[in-house]
């Protein structure tokens, strides 16, 4: 049998009925409140029920406030009360705000052992990809394709291509996931993975952590790509080892789960980490990306003409004279555990810049718990940043937590797009550490240098 | 679904790469449970500049929209795809879409039409002649009354699924024997 991909092992072991597109099993259907309600309508509208609810699991996450009390936001309420009364007519498990286990959904599948090596997972949203990192084949759907898995099961859905990058070399000091693949979609542009599946490999691979391995997989999304995958490995199934759903022992499969010696990809993209510098986003999509020792640079089309006028950016400055006003370090990107941990390490002793306000929104309940266990929320607090409850937050801005118009903020998401974090606001994205030393420094400092 | 077998609009050209879903519909447009109504709200921060081009009185009433690269790239919203058909969008064509855009926007009736830098470039100059096209799905043919004919691919699923308005969702139901199969299979 010919050589097959981590990819097409996956794949070929979901197809119902192949064919272009091919009808695939999904094996797990993550659902949260604002790209369902339309959804649920559909099933009710049509008499369907919801076919596997074993299969499915429901959190709130995108507009939820981070602050406690009641909501206010009577839009962001209606569209929570109705994820509770879709979950409750439907018979969807739901991990609602106080239950403890909510979360970002792309933090809490990880975390509770529902997402698994092998696995296809789908929910209505385009950081889906994340799952990846645990050797699944996870990406983001539409809306109707939240009703049709629904409803069905299955999504219909054209197989993409294949691209391996491989990552080799080794990591320097202070450069961490998110440089390597902010790294990557400056290399290969943000629409250069469109059409692809992408399988991260090498030894810079091997040896990062899950949550290292989820920051990467998260952002395949941001490099056009919907989904992005890691095979899995000792770390993984030492990650997974005693999470509430996963299972007690390795299945043999599991370690099956990986691209054979010669299989073949439509494109392989090499990067040398031990090159890599901290980046730092000077413009409105994330390929407009540059090392943190460097400087704005020169337009080169009219999209980048147009991202310096709305970041109010000047060519040739160096980056770590942009002074900035906000800090947010959180969402599904950089919020688990061991980033909060890397945050917290650089925050340590020091205050937050006097013209800064900073926060720290836990990527989940049970991240934040395991924080406050380990006295990460009294680093944070005693420097000055602001210490929220698990939710999306400022990552989009669906909750109170935005920027004001020209606000400048360093942030560990994922989306720098024009007024993401708010209307008018300018972000710019960062790994944890730096966003927290760009926190103590109030521009964007070189991680490296403050030791 | 309304079907979708063959249109004839003037074209609103949006010379932009990159365009992303959250300049199509921002999050403040999200809370909403309804599918429908979203049209007013397209490219909601975008529309308060007056030069912004889908101002332009020759692109007012265009069902034919002419995009850049990557279009309606990140985040997975459907709400795009509605935003975009609402306000009068049947057809895009663009040299490269987002591949969740492309299907939101096949289930939302609005076909993603891919062509070549080269091709948009020579209707794009054809249009600001005579602003009209023609796109047929049924012909996979987009036609100008100066006589120009230009052949596009559109996959053979998702071109049912247009011309037919067709339910996805029926569709797949029709193979409950298969999704059965499948599961006895991995029990
Ligand atoms: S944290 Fe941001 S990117 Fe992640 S799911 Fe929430 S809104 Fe989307």
């Amino acid at each position: 049998m010919a050589d097959k991909t981590l990819f097409e092992k996956i794949w070929d072991a979901h197809v119902v009925d192949d064919g272009e597109p091919a009808l695939l099993y999904i094996d797990l259907h993550l659902v949260h409140e604002v790209t369902s309600p339309q959804a649920f309508e559909g099933l009710r509208r049509e008499g369907r029920k919801v076919r596997r609810t074993d299969l499915t699991v429901a959190t709130m996450d995108h507009n939820v406030p981070t602050e406690p009390g009641p909501i206010r936001d009577p839009l962001a309420k209606a569209q929570l009360d109705a994820l509770a009364a879709n979950c409750e007519e439907f018979g969807v498990p739901l991990y609602a705000t106080g239950s403890g286990r909510e979360g970002i959904v792309h933090v809490i599948g990880p975390e509770l052992g529902l997402t698994q090596p092998g696995k296809t997972i789908v929910c209505g949203d385009s950081h889906t990809s994340t799952h990846g990192a645990l050797g699944a084949l996870a990406f983001g759907i539409g809306t109707s394709e939240v009703e049709h898995v629904l409803a069905t099961q299955c999504l219909v859905q054209s197989k993409p291509k294949t691209m391996k990058i491989e990552f080799v070399g080794e990591l320097p000091f202070g450069v961490t996931a998110k440089d390597m693949v902010l790294g990557a979609i400056g290399e290969i542009g943000i629409d250069g993975g469109v059409g692809y599946a992408i399988e991260y490999a090498g030894p810079a691979i091997e040896k990062l952590s899950m949550e290292g391995r989820m920051t990467i997989c998260n952002m395949t999304i941001e490099g056009g790509a919907r989904a992005g995958m890691v095979a899995p490995d000792e770390t993984t199934f030492a990650y997974l080892q005693g999470r509430e759903f996963a299972p007690a022992e390795i299945p043999a499969a599991w370690r099956e789960l990986r691209s054979d010696p010669d299989a073949k990809f439509d494109r392989v993209v090499t990067i040398d980490v031990s090159k890599l510098v901290p980046q730092v986003t000077w413009g409105t999509n994330p390929g407009m990306v540059v090392p943190v020792d460097g400087v704005v640079p020169a337009p080169a089309s009219p999209e980048d003409e147009r991202a310096l006028t709305y970041m109010d950016l000047k060519p040739g400055m160096p980056i770590t004279d942009i002074v900035i006003d906000r800090v947010f370090i959180g969402s599904c990107t950089n919020a688990r555990i061991e980033d909060l941990r890397a945050a917290a390490a650089v925050v340590n002793g020091h205050k937050v810049a006097a013209s800064v306000r900073a926060m720290v929104v836990p990527g989940s309940a049970g991240v934040k718990r395991q924080a406050e266990a380990e006295g990460l929320d009294q680093v944070f607090t005693n420097a000055g940043f602001e210490w929220r409850q698990a939710g999306c937050s400022m990552c989009l801005g669906m909750n109170p937590d935005i920027l004001a118009p020209g606000e400048r903020c360093a942030s560990t998401s994922n989306r720098n797009f024009e007024g993401r974090q708010g209307a008018g606001g300018r972000t710019h994205l960062v790994s944890p550490a730096m966003a927290a030393a760009a926190a103590i420094k109030g521009r964007f400092a070189d991680v490296r240098e403050l030791g | 679904m309304r079907p979708l077998v063959r249109v004839t609009s003037n074209v609103a050209v949006l010379d932009r790469a990159d365009v992303d879903t959250d300049q199509i519909i921002p999050k403040q447009f999200l809370k909403r449970i309804e599918r429908s109504g979203y049209g007013e709200f397209l490219f909601f921060d975008w529309m308060k500049d007056p030069e912004f081009e889908l101002h332009r009185p020759e692109f007012a009433g265009a069902e034919i929209l002419i995009a850049g690269r990557n279009f309606a790239c990140g985040s997975s919203r459907e709400h795009a795809a509605w935003a975009l058909e609402d306000y009068g969008f049947r057809v895009v064509l663009a040299p490269s879409y987002s591949d969740i855009f492309r299907r939101n926007a096949v289930i939302s009736g609005i076909a993603p039409i891919e062509l070549s830098e080269v091709t948009l470039g020579e209707l794009k100059s054809t249009v600001s002649a005579v602003n009209e096209l023609t796109v047929d799905l049924e012909a996979l043919e987009i036609s100008h009354p100066s006589g120009l004919r230009v052949p596009f691919e559109l996959g053979s699923y998702e071109r049912e699924t247009l011309i037919g308005g067709l339910d996805d969702i029926a569709r797949t139901l029709e193979r409950e024997d298969k999704i059965a199969a499948f599961e006895a299979a991995h029990s």
